[in-house]
């Protein structure tokens, strides 16, 4: 069964869809861990992600969300455990999986100085995009800034570079995508705009998203299952609707509170 | 994305980032070339001084010092251009995009020494021109044995850089002011501007180690006496092998273990 499978064995609810036949999983994580010294940040966590899914990765402040994030981008080497992303193992063939997934940062940024098209040219180039223009153009007008192509990245608003740094995550059209915090620090006009073509480009595409995110109505509209952590573990995972039962909740982020107060589900409910 | 041409394409999509650079910034092209042209002038005026008191010995001298200010500042240029290629990544914020891209770190280190190329043809050029139109100093006239001289100082930059760089990621933007400052506490043992003779005993043994000082050891034989010092140019190039053999050995350590501390999520906090 194509699912979400973890050390709880937990799988994906029926809501959601299988998105390959073969049940071929985009990322696996078995036994992760990293420690800094003998401070563990992460410890001995195990998800899957379906090919095709949005799955959402919650914690708090230094619940090991971002090193969870840089080791399946092979930034950061794992001290144990194994990943395997798009079918190839991180630590013996990181670029080919490279090639293949894209990331976008808030945190990230693009040299301030060249000019949004010039940008966006060197991840063409990057990624060996064929059709170097067109797909620059293609991005312009989906997102929505083909007016700003000759404008330096540094002369931006919040809004404007966060859609420039999407078509640069989507430049070499990803088959996953990982977004850290994707719509922080936007208005809720361009935030629902962001969220809208993140909907579509997975419903069109097929991509598979992990996305690190703080704003829980963000995940509940995009995830179809969420892991949460805490102190580096893996401590709930399910679909929102299965966590949202669980913990007798009308929102995940009262969820994410009962979890970040050590409320489990069961006190929650009683 | 394996095979030459995307891995062509990914070195110059490093390379081209670092035109437009350049070319929107008037700043930093003035900077390139103000430094070797300062120099140039200072060394050049004091060196006419005293080939107009000495005669002809102080002509052949003046000569040599402009040659060693020279090409002296192609190593220079070239050890800051590699440097600074790297750290303007990290002070544009840039280095998570561009590390979680499939660029390979010798395909990064290929393109900052193509930057540093570029950035030594700007700079150095202008010096060039200079030193023919006010000293009639024309540094061609060493013949095509030029090549082999300015390829081993080159060569000596690109090693020092990677030392720099493997800094910078062992320690941070902290390590920043190497790419500045390290080859110029190297020159009192280049021997760019005495022979190597001139040192003190214990220390000629030091400046037998670098390939600048053969390189500069052979450029005042070209000059003086027209003839090749072949000697010199093999040590410098045998040399100049097996400290970019350790430099590289060092960066790819210090790039393993900046993976293992997440230095390159945190690099230049």
């Amino acid at each position: 069964m194509a699912g979400l499978r973890g050390r709880g064995n937990l799988v994906l609810g029926a809501a959601v869809r299988p998105p390959y036949a073969d049940g071929m999983d985009a990322i696996r994580v078995k036994g992760l861990t990293k420690r800094y010294g003998r401070t563990p940040a992460v410890a001995g966590i195990d998800f899957a992600v379906p090919a095709g899914e949005t799955v959402a990765l919650l914690g708090g402040n230094g619940a090991g969300k971002t090193t969870t994030i840089a080791m399946l981008l092979g930034l950061l080497i794992p001290t144990e455990g194994s990943i395997t992303v798009l079918g190839h193992d991180i630590a013996r063939d990181r670029f080919a999986a490279l090639a293949r997934m894209n990331f976008s940062s808030p945190y990230v940024a693009l040299p301030h100085r060249l000019t949004v098209a010039e940008n966006l040219r060197v991840y063409c180039h990057l990624y060996d995009v064929r059709g170097t223009a067109r797909r620059i153009a293609e991005l312009a007008a989906e997102l929505d800034f083909a007016d700003l192509l000759g404008r330096p990245a540094g002369q931006l608003s919040a809004g404007q570079k966060t859609r420039v740094a999407l078509a640069k995550a989507l430049i070499n059209r990803p088959e996953l995508l990982l977004l850290d915090e994707p719509s922080a620090s936007l208005d809720p006009d361009t935030a629902d705009f962001l969220r809208g073509y993140l909907e579509r480009y997975r419903a069109e595409s097929g991509c598979t998203m992990l996305l690190a995110s703080h704003n829980m109505a963000e995940v509940e509209r995009l995830c179809s299952f969420v892991l949460m952590m805490k102190r580096g573990r893996i401590v709930d995972r399910g679909t929102p609707a299965e966590l949202l039962r669980r913990y007798a909740r009308s929102d995940l982020e009262e969820v994410f509170l009962d979890i970040a107060r050590d409320r489990r589900a069961a006190e929650a409910v009683s | 994305m394996s095979g030459a041409r995307p891995a062509l394409r990914r070195v110059w999509a490093l390379l081209y980032r670092h035109i437009a650079l350049y070319r929107g910034s008037w700043p930093r092209l003035l900077e390139l070339t103000y430094w070797p042209t300062l120099q140039l002038c200072i060394w050049g005026f004091t060196a006419s001084f005293f080939a107009a008191r000495l005669g002809n010995p102080g002509a052949v001298a003046a000569g040599a010092l402009l040659g060693g200010v020279l090409l002296w500042e192609i190593a220079l240029r070239t050890q800051m251009g590699v440097a600074m290629g790297f750290l303007e990544e990290i002070w544009s914020r840039n280095l998570g995009h561009v590390f979680v891209s499939p660029l390979r770190p010798w395909e990064l280190l290929a393109a900052l020494v193509g930057v540093a190329f570029m950035r030594v043809a700007i700079g150095i050029t202008p010096a060039l021109l200079l030193a023919w139109f006010l000293y009639a100093f024309n540094l061609f006239a060493l013949g095509p044995v030029l090549v082999l001289f300015a390829v081993n100082l080159m060569v000596m930059g690109w090693w020092v850089s990677l030392g720099v760089v493997s800094l910078i990621l062992r320690h941070g933007a902290g390590a920043e002011a190497l790419a500045w400052t390290v080859l110029f506490g190297i020159t009192p043992f280049a021997a760019v501007f005495y022979p190597v003779a001139v040192l003190p005993h214990a220390l000629q043994p030091v400046a037998l180690a670098l390939p600048a000082a053969h390189v500069f050891e052979g450029m005042r034989a070209a000059l003086s006496t027209g003839v090749v010092a072949w000697g010199h140019l093999g040590w410098a190039a045998g040399l100049n092998l097996a400290w970019l053999a350790a430099a590289g050995a060092l960066f790819a350590a210090q790039f393993r273990a900046a993976r293992v501390r997440g230095a390159l999520i945190s690099i230049g906090e």
